[in-house]
Parts: structure tokens; sequence; C-alpha cells
């Protein structure tokens, strides 16, 4: 009896393994399904957005130029206290790898990194090179003589101690840049002086200039929302169109649009002038009022799309509860409907906020230099001066600030219940 | 499947097949755009199509060498002949980013202005940056760098070239400074907040141009009541029937050069567009198009005097004239563009 017991919970057990076992298999089938059917849009993202960006983190900290190219010179500098002027090695090294460099053309890139550390430096690294290399290599103590004779900065102690701090394989020198700091000579961290320092008031800039924007697009979008949501379909459909067009014109043809209308002799100063409502024409174009304008007019149609989603989809019925209980409609508005309509303003806003502080091309075409933002000058870094290090750094600042901006939103959501569109 | 595997295959090979074929058939020269590229087109690209069977692709840039950087250090050259302004072909020669010239293909330098000739260049042109005005809105324009700074007595805007380059040498003969001190005066510290200062001045009343074809577009409009320019697309526009005038006075002149990108597939090809394009006949034709000076001596000998009394080189236009300093705008670029973009942001 026990015996058959035994065997009938054995049969039962092996049973419930191979139901066990193939529901894992049938799990894991679907589960590789799942993987197989996401892996494209993975690897698109990690390829197309993660190992950028990570290279990019990386660029602002990276330091190569000296560290690569005078490979003596920084062994030998990585030992030395900088307190006092080096010995005549430390000459021979250098006179090495100025002479092997200026032949391997990396001689620019190395004086312009040193440039950075103390200002001159480009223009007698590479006229010393240019004097060394009408020399073969001797001892020295000889070594020491040319490069002293070809410039008296040799002799700094200054001089040395920047080649030191720019041969270290990673820098924090680019990050402070950015933020307006830089390393003083003993390597404490200090203020750049007063007429390079316009990161952080640009940064300023740049978020003041896209709060405005969005807040403008609310200000605008939301009662036209409110009419799309709430019109007649044909009447709806129109408006709809309206919104639509412009956002599906490119960019650059909307931008140079507003350079035709908003110039001196443009559509806009002749009409007002031709009307005699003015005698001179105005200036409409590279300044301040005329970025708003522009950015306005190409970030509103992200904000009436968010808000329009959302007003969609709140039903009349709570209105019209709220006035048959006796709520005036204007109350009734603003006690029932507008806090139903937030997701789709902390998302319009949102969207607005964290593509306008990108913005490019319109602020470059419409601003003047004083109403650029920062990524004109990570475009500048660049595109023309090929300083990749600033331009990572100050890619870096901005990403921060993104994703500041992103936690602070989170916070306010999840106090709020609210979510994304 | 494997049908479709096949097919595919085929077609993605096919494809690479042929962008072979055709990058191997073209060469992609790369020049300042506008009106200077219109008459590049005709006097040089076309023709060298038509004789030499090679393909020629068009593209334009505004100067810097931030791309060709890309291009040569991700190993992924495009580009073959570059048209490149002087301190730009120097640091690019330096840093490595430009093929040595073939002088074999390029023949005898004795032939060539000695300024044209360098390492890795060869002389394209001879332009200048001059102050240019509407005769149209100003009938007594300005007649130098003082009156450009003079908003009294002309008021409105002036558009000048965005950047350190030229700007601060403009400004220091502005202030009196005589054309063969400016460069001495600039490498010391006094003379660059000097020249800083005197932009101090202006400033309200400066438009920034980025384009060579912006300044002509703006004169046109009203936008500027003057504006610096290269002094081609001044001439150029009169063509058109604009009524512009060129103040010689105190212009800036400097050369453009044909530069070969390192790692070009086309090198030979690149080397054998340059010959034909820097060749006399050739040459000489390229001032009736648009007045830049050339640098083959026989070509420039052979300019019919209408057109050369419009050119940087003529001798009357030469008087206060000032030579670029490449070696000066070579160290000293980063330094002044940095202290110029903090100064111009503020």
């Amino acid at each position: 009896m026990t015996s058959l017991s035994t065997n009938v919970e054995l049969q039962g057990l092996a049973e419930e393994k191979s139901l066990k076992s193939k529901l894992r298999r049938s799990q894991r089938k679907q589960k590789f399904k799942a993987i197989c059917l996401v892996a494209p849009l993975f690897l698109f993202v990690l390829g197309v957005f993660v190992t950028p960006i990570c290279i990019m983190l990386f660029k602002s900290v990276d330091n190569p130029e000296v560290h690569k190219n005078w490979p003596e010179t920084t062994a030998i500098l990585s030992d030395w206290q900088g307190t006092e002027l080096p010995p005549a090695s430390f000459y021979l090294a250098l006179s090495r790898d100025l002479r092997n460099s200026s032949e391997n053309k990396t001689l620019s890139a190395a004086a312009k990194r040193i440039n950075f550390e103390r200002s001159g430096m480009r223009s007698v690294i590479t006229r010393t090179a240019r004097n060394l290399n009408k020399t073969p290599l001797e001892s020295a103590e000889k070594e020491a003589d040319k490069l002293l004779e070809s410039h008296k900065r040799w002799g700094e102690l200054a001089t040395w101690q920047a080649i030191k701090r720019s041969s270290s394989p990673y820098t924090s020198l680019y990050l402070l840049n950015a933020i307006d700091l830089t390393l003083d000579n003993d390597g404490s961290i200090a203020k750049v002086s007063e007429d390079q320092a316009i990161y952080l008031n640009i940064f300023g800039r740049t978020l003041w200039i896209s709060l405005v924007v969005t807040l403008s697009c609310l200000v605008i979008g939301y009662p036209l929302a409110y009419l799309l949501a709430t019109a007649k379909a044909s009447l709806a459909n129109m408006l709809m169109i309206g919104v639509l067009l412009p956002f599906w014109t490119s960019l650059l043809v909307r931008t140079s649009a507003w350079v035709v209308l908003l110039q001196k002799n443009g559509l806009i100063n002749d009409m007002l002038i031709s009307m005699k409502l003015i005698d001179e024409p105005l200036v409409l174009l590279f300044n301040r009022p005329g970025v708003y304008l522009a950015l306005i007019h190409l970030l509103l149609p992200f904000m009436i799309l968010s808000l329009y989603s959302v007003m969609k989809s709140i039903s009349p019925a709570y209105m019209r509860a709220a006035i048959s209980l006796g709520a005036r409609p204007s109350l009734a508005f603003v006690k029932v409907y507008m806090p139903q309509t937030l997701p789709g303003v902390a998302a319009g806003g949102l969207l607005c906020f964290i593509l306008s502080i990108g913005y490019y091309i319109t602020p470059a075409l419409i601003g003047s230099p004083q109403d650029q933002m920062i990524s004109y000058f990570i475009a500048y870094y660049t595109n023309q001066v090929i300083n990749w290090g600033m331009a990572a750094a100050l890619g870096v600042v901005l990403l921060v600030c993104c994703a500041l901006l992103f936690a602070i939103y989170n916070r306010l959501a999840n106090k709020h219940d609210l979510k994304m569109g | 499947m494997k049908a479709i595997r096949t097919a595919l295959f085929s077609a993605i090979t096919g494809g690479l097949l042929a962008a072979q074929v055709a990058s191997a058939q073209s060469l992609t020269v790369v020049a300042f755009g506008g009106a200077s590229q219109e008459a590049q087109r005709t006097v040089f690209f076309k023709p060298f199509s038509t004789t030499s069977g090679n393909q020629i692709v068009e593209d334009s840039y505004n100067g810097g060498l931030a791309k060709v950087k890309a291009m040569v250090d991700s190993n992924s050259v495009t580009w073959d002949v570059l048209q490149v302004e002087d301190p730009d072909l120097l640091r690019g020669c330096e840093s490595g980013l430009f093929e040595k010239m073939d002088w074999d293909k390029l023949g005898d330098k004795g032939q060539y202005l000695e300024s044209a000739i360098s390492e890795c260049g060869m002389g394209h042109i001879i332009w200048s940056n001059v102050i240019a005005y509407n005769r149209d809105t100003l009938k007594t324009g300005p007649k130098n760098w003082q009156d450009f700074w003079d908003v009294n007595k002309y008021p409105g805007k002036r558009g000048l070239r965005k950047g350190a380059k030229g700007n601060l040498e403009f400004a220091l003969l502005a202030d009196g400074v005589k054309p063969d001190e400016v460069y001495s005066l600039l490498e010391t510290e006094e003379g660059v907040n000097r020249a800083f200062a005197k932009l101090d001045e202006l400033k309200p009343y400066i438009q920034w141009w980025e384009a060579g074809a912006q300044p002509p577009e703006w004169l046109a409009s009203g936008d500027v009541v003057m504006t610096t320019a290269y002094n081609g697309r001044i001439t150029n526009a009169n063509k058109e029937g604009k009524n512009f005038q060129v103040v010689w006075d105190g212009q800036l002149y400097s050369v453009d050069s044909w530069a070969v990108i390192k790692g070009s597939k086309n090198k030979d090809k690149a080397f054998d567009f340059i010959a034909y394009a820097s060749s006399a006949k050739v040459a000489s034709q390229y001032p009736a198009h648009i007045p830049y000076g050339v640098a083959h001596k026989e070509a420039t000998q052979a300019i019919p005097e209408k057109i050369a009394k419009d050119l940087p080189t003529y001798p009357d236009n030469l008087k206060n004239a000032l030579r670029e300093d490449t070696a000066f705008w070579v160290d000293y670029q980063d330094e002044l563009n940095e202290r110029f973009n903090a100064w111009v942001a503020r």
C-alpha cells in the first residue's frame, strides 16, 4: 500500500517535473522571441545613442596629445615634484620628443594642448622644434643650452609645470573650463580671468531663453489645444491642419522664412511702413525678440499636440457635473478641468524645454552673438577650432542640466501622480 | 530563403561596387561656394571634366580644418581637393592633414609667384578683404577705416566677418596704426587690448557675417550701410546690376591655395586637377569671371587692364594695403579667437 502510494507520488512528481521543464522551455522560447524582437532597437540605441554619449563623456577628460606624442618627457615628468627647474636630462628627453614629433607631424597637436595651459607656448614649441631640427642630437647639457637659446621660456618653472599638467592621460581642464574654472600653476582650482569667463553666463542665457519659450508656448498653446479638443470635427480638422502644416515643414525652411519676414526691408517692415505706422524700419532681426519669435513658432506644435492628446481624453461630463452642482463655468474650468490637463502641461513643457536648450540653427541664423545658446559653442569647438575636449565638456554640462531637469520632473510627477502624455 | 539571401547579398555588393566605381571616377573638389565657386565651375571644373573624363563632384565650406581632421582621423576621406586659406594650409600641413605637393606634375616652381608656393599647397587666388558700400544709398562713402568706424558721419550697421582674423588688424588701422606696424603691435598684449578697445567702440553697430555671400546681400537689402567683403563678390554683384563701391585703402590681402587631403583615394587625379587649374592658359581666364589675382606669373601678365584694375594686386590698389601675416595667425589664432569669442558673446 505504501509502496503503491509512493509509486503514484513519484509518478506525479515526474509528471510535474516534465511539465515544469516544458513550461520553462516554452517560456525560454517566448523570452528568446521577445529578445529577438527587441534586439534591433536595442542594438540601434546602443550603437547610435549610448556609445556616442559614452565616447563624448570620455572625450571630455581624455588627454592624449602630450601623453602619446611625447612619451619620454611624460615618463620623466611623472616623478618630478614641480617645485624647482628640472635637470639637464629632462631637456634631453624633451629635445628628443620635439624632434620625433615634428617628424611624425604630431607636434602641432601637442603644442596646441600645452598652449591651453600656458598661452604663447604654441609658437615657442614650433619655433624651437624648427631650430632643433637644424642640428643633430647631442649631449644633455648641449641640448639644454639649445632649448634655452631658442626661447627664454624653457628656463621658466611655469613652462615645465604646464607641460607636466598637460602630460597626464586624463584631465579635468575641459570640464572646469566649461564652468569658467581653471587649474592654477600649483594645481588648485581657480576662477578664470574676467575676459574669458563666458560659459556660466551662456548656460544661464540658454536656460532663460528656453524657459521664456516654453512658457510662451504654454500660454499660446493652451487655449488653442482646448479649442482643438472641444470644437466641432470640421473646425477641429482645419485647425489641426494649421498646426501640422508648419510642423511638417523643414526647420531650416521655417527659420529662413523668418529671416525673410523680419529683415530690414522684409515683409513686416515694408507693410508697417506702407501703412504709415512707422517711418524707419524696425530692427527685428539679429536680436533676442527675433530668436524668441522663431523658437516659439518652431516649438509650438510640440506643446499643442501634447496638450491636445490629454485634453481629448477628458470627459466633458466632469465639467457638466461641476456646473450642475452649482460651480460657475470659470471656477469649474479652473478647479475641475485644468488639474486634469496637468500631465499634458508637464509633458509639453518638458518636451519644449529640452528641445529648446539644444537649439542651434535658429539662434545662429536669427540671433546676434549675444543671443547664441550653448549648442552654438559646442558646434564652434567641434567644427571650427577642433577642440573636441572642450566641445565634449560643454556637452557634458548640457547633459547634466537635462538629467537634473528630468529628475525634478520625475519627483514632481511622482508627487502629483502625473504621467507623460 | 536562400534565394532571398542571395538576392540581398548581390544587391548589397552590387551597390558597394557601384559606389566604389563612382568614387574612382569622380574627384571631389571643395571650395568656398557662391560667386567664386560659380567662376571655378566655369573655368576649372567643367573644362577639366570634359578634357580628362574625370567627373568633378563639388562641395563647399566656410573654411576651418575640423571636417578635414575628422575625415583623416577616421580614415574616411571623401574630399580630394580643398581650397584653403593660408593659416589653415600651414596648420593642416604641420598636423599632417594634407599631402605634399607633387611638383613633377606642377612643373617648374619659378613660373609661380613665390608667395603661392608651399609644402602642401599650390596658390590658387590672391583675394582681399575690403570695405564695400552701396552707392545707391550712400552718395559719399567711406574712404578708409577711420570712416568705417565713424558712426556719426555714417549712421547705420556695419558688416564684419565673425572671427578675430582681420578685425583686429582693421581696428588698429582705424586707430591710426600704420600698416607695417600692425602685426608687431598685435604680438604684444597692449596691442591686442588696443584693438579690442577700438572694436568696443563699434560693437553696437556690427552685424557679423560668416559666409562670403552675405555682405553683398546685406548691402543690397540695406541691412548694413557698409561692410567688409571679399573683393571679388562685390565686383561680381556689380556685374549683376548692383552699384557697389570697393574701398581699396587698407585692404587686407591673402592667398588661398589648393591642397590635397591626406589619404585621398584620387591623389593622382587631384594633382592632375591642380596642375590643370594652375596652368597659365587656364588660370588667366579666371579673373575675368571673378576679380581675384592668380599665382601663375604668365597668367597675371595676360590679364587685360580692364579686369586687372579690379584685382587686389593692381599697383594702385596696393597703396596702404596689408598682407595677412600667416605665421602670426598660425601662432596666435587659438588665443585671439578665444578672446574674440568671449568678447563677442558678452
